[in-house]
């Protein structure tokens, strides 16, 4: 094997090693996982309700009712991704485990992949269940829902996600503790303009000027319209996300190596606790 | 060794004619808040003050030094977490601080922290990290329980969560974890502080056989005497990131006319070994 060969045999191992500690970390703290499930679909119901009090035709409240399901399950999904990505570091460092996958000789492109990818999975077991609980729960009746349309698109946001994600995981690394806390911050206002549950139009201009670069406005929008109404997968709503990846990716890998020399620099990559 | 841990990966080489470690008035400094002067003062502080030394290939040296000395800085630089501010390292040739990637398939190491996802079970964790060292589960599957009968860690426990073990099996386990990527040079920093003296001297008896049946180089930094005695080739003093010596301990005792290394720090520090260190010292220790 060609040392280019192998090199890339061992970065695609190290993925993958990534994907599977996570597998053992979810079964390990299963209970958790499943109390978390039951909250996030408690939480979603008493979004998904409100729909049942406004009064409108059925037809007007079932469009309304998924229109609020998608918001939720979108934000559970994005937040997942962006939350793992976000706090690759702060688990480690929790962990105790920062040393030892900072001196392994794989790069940190494949190890904030690795997470990026289990974080998709995850997330998109988790949205599936959430999705057909509040559905099943409420009543929804989607007759010309095109789930194809609607996974494609989230598969496109997904990347779109990790990149901006990897920007954000920086921050634990440079700053510990107020670097998570930023991370959260980051998420919360990424998604708060992104439209959940109602359009962007709704906003103040300035919030809408930043909603046109959050992935999440154009996954949400895309996504509402192949499950109200069966739409396919828009141009319009994929090509924003495909600029925003290409864009997000390697700014996001750029500042983290950034971050990672700073560290490196002022002692900062330590276990804590 | 080799047949627990046959990797398939690309690992650099290691040339016969250069040592395994060579320093060269390496340099590090922190920079600590200074209340007293401000604010948003800080001054700095120095943690390895132009270091100099070479290890050979397959010698096993011991650095003694208090906590505070430096130690762990130097296990870092080498190690690829911290950047130097002067000076370089080269490890069987390769720049330290420019050539990580070759660096991180020759080296592992064993801290006095055993640091492990803790709700995962041994076999979990020696499976993840050796993933990085592109072990596949084929591998792993293998190696993993051979390389933990070696360092005599019970069959029946593989799979228990590592927070239900004692420091004295995670220990092993952290023994096992760097050996199970077949490092030439094994960085040891404190690997039995607060072990109970019998697992103390499993490691140490461990650390023995790896020298004796593997092609290792060992750096060992400790602030216990008795240990570095027993294990190295030569012993090192680092005292407030400054190297007093490196020699064999018969030539330390010769050298300062005294029966132990006790006498020997006392001798070239006008300090007693275990005396409280200042609170410098202890900031050193922290980020170093």
């Amino acid at each position: 094997m060609t040392a280019i060969g192998a090199t890339l045999r061992q970065e695609l191992i190290g993925l993958g090693g990534i994907v599977e500690r996570n597998v053992y970390l979810t079964k390990r703290y299963f209970l958790w996982d499943l109390a978390f499930m039951v909250w996030t679909i408690a939480n979603t119901l008493t979004i998904v309700f409100i729909a049942r009090a406004v009064h409108l035709s059925p037809a007007r409240e079932n469009e309304l009712a998924t229109k609020l399901l998608v918001g939720a399950v979108i934000w559970a999904f994005l937040g997942i991704i962006f939350e793992f990505v976000t706090e690759t570091v702060a688990w480690e460092r929790w962990e105790g485990t920062i040393e030892y996958t900072f001196m392994a000789p794989v790069s940190r492109t494949m190890h904030l992949f690795g997470m990026g990818a289990y974080a998709v999975l995850y997330g998109l077991v988790r949205a599936t269940i959430l999705f057909f609980a509040v559905a099943a729960f409420i009543g929804i009746h989607l007759p010309h829902a095109n789930f194809g349309a609607a996974l494609a698109l989230l598969g496109v946001a997904s990347i779109s996600f990790i990149g901006i994600g990897m920007m954000t995981s920086v921050l634990p690394l440079v700053s510990p503790e107020k670097g998570a806390q930023l991370g959260f911050v980051a998420q919360g206002m990424m998604l708060a303009v992104s439209g959940v549950y109602y359009p962007v139009t709704v906003m103040p201009g300035w919030m809408q000027a930043i909603a046109k670069i959050s992935p999440a406005t154009y996954a949400l929008r895309g996504d509402r319209a192949s499950v109200v109404s069966g739409a396919g997968l828009a141009w319009g709503d994929v090509w924003p996300l495909l600029v925003i990846a290409v864009l997000a990716i390697p700014l996001g890998l750029a500042i983290f190596r950034v971050g990672e020399r700073y560290a490196k620099k002022h002692g900062k990559l330590k276990r804590s606790g | 060794m080799s047949s627990l841990a046959a990797r398939t990966s690309f690992v650099p080489s290691t040339r016969r004619d250069v040592p395994a470690v060579e320093v060269r008035n390496l340099r590090k400094e922190f920079r600590r808040r200074d209340r007293r002067a401000g604010r948003f003062a800080r001054r700095r502080m120095p943690a390895l003050a132009g270091l100099t030394f070479t290890i050979g290939r397959g010698e096993c040296v011991a650095i003694l030094g208090q906590n505070g000395s430096g130690k762990s800085t130097l296990v870092r630089l080498l190690s690829t977490l911290l950047i130097n501010d002067a000076g370089e390292a080269r490890i069987f040739g390769h720049d330290a601080f420019r050539d990580t990637r070759a660096i991180r398939q020759l080296v592992n190491r064993v801290s006095v922290e055993a640091s492990f996802f803790k709700k995962m079970s041994a076999s979990e964790n020696l499976s993840y990290a050796a993933r990085f060292y592109g072990l596949g589960p084929s591998k792993t599957r293998t190696a993993v329980p051979e390389i933990l009968e070696r360092v005599g860690f019970p069959a029946e426990r593989r799979h228990e969560s590592m927070e239900n073990l004692s420091r004295g099996m995670q220990q092993k386990v952290a023994l096992a974890r760097a050996l199970l990527t077949s490092p030439v040079l094994l960085l040891l920093d404190e690997p039995t502080t607060g072990l109970d003296p019998r697992s103390k001297l499993e490691v140490q008896n461990f650390i023995r056989d790896v020298r004796a049946t593997h092609d290792a180089t060992i750096l060992l930094c400790t602030h216990d005497m008795a240990e570095a005695e027993a294990l190295a080739d030569r012993v090192g003093l680092l005292d407030r990131g400054e190297l007093l010596f490196l020699e064999p301990v018969a030539d330390v005792k010769r050298r300062y006319g005294v029966a132990t290394l006790e006498e020997a720090f006392f001798a070239a520090t006008g300090r007693v070994f275990e005396e409280e260190h200042s609170e410098d010292d202890e900031f050193r220790e922290v980020f170093g």
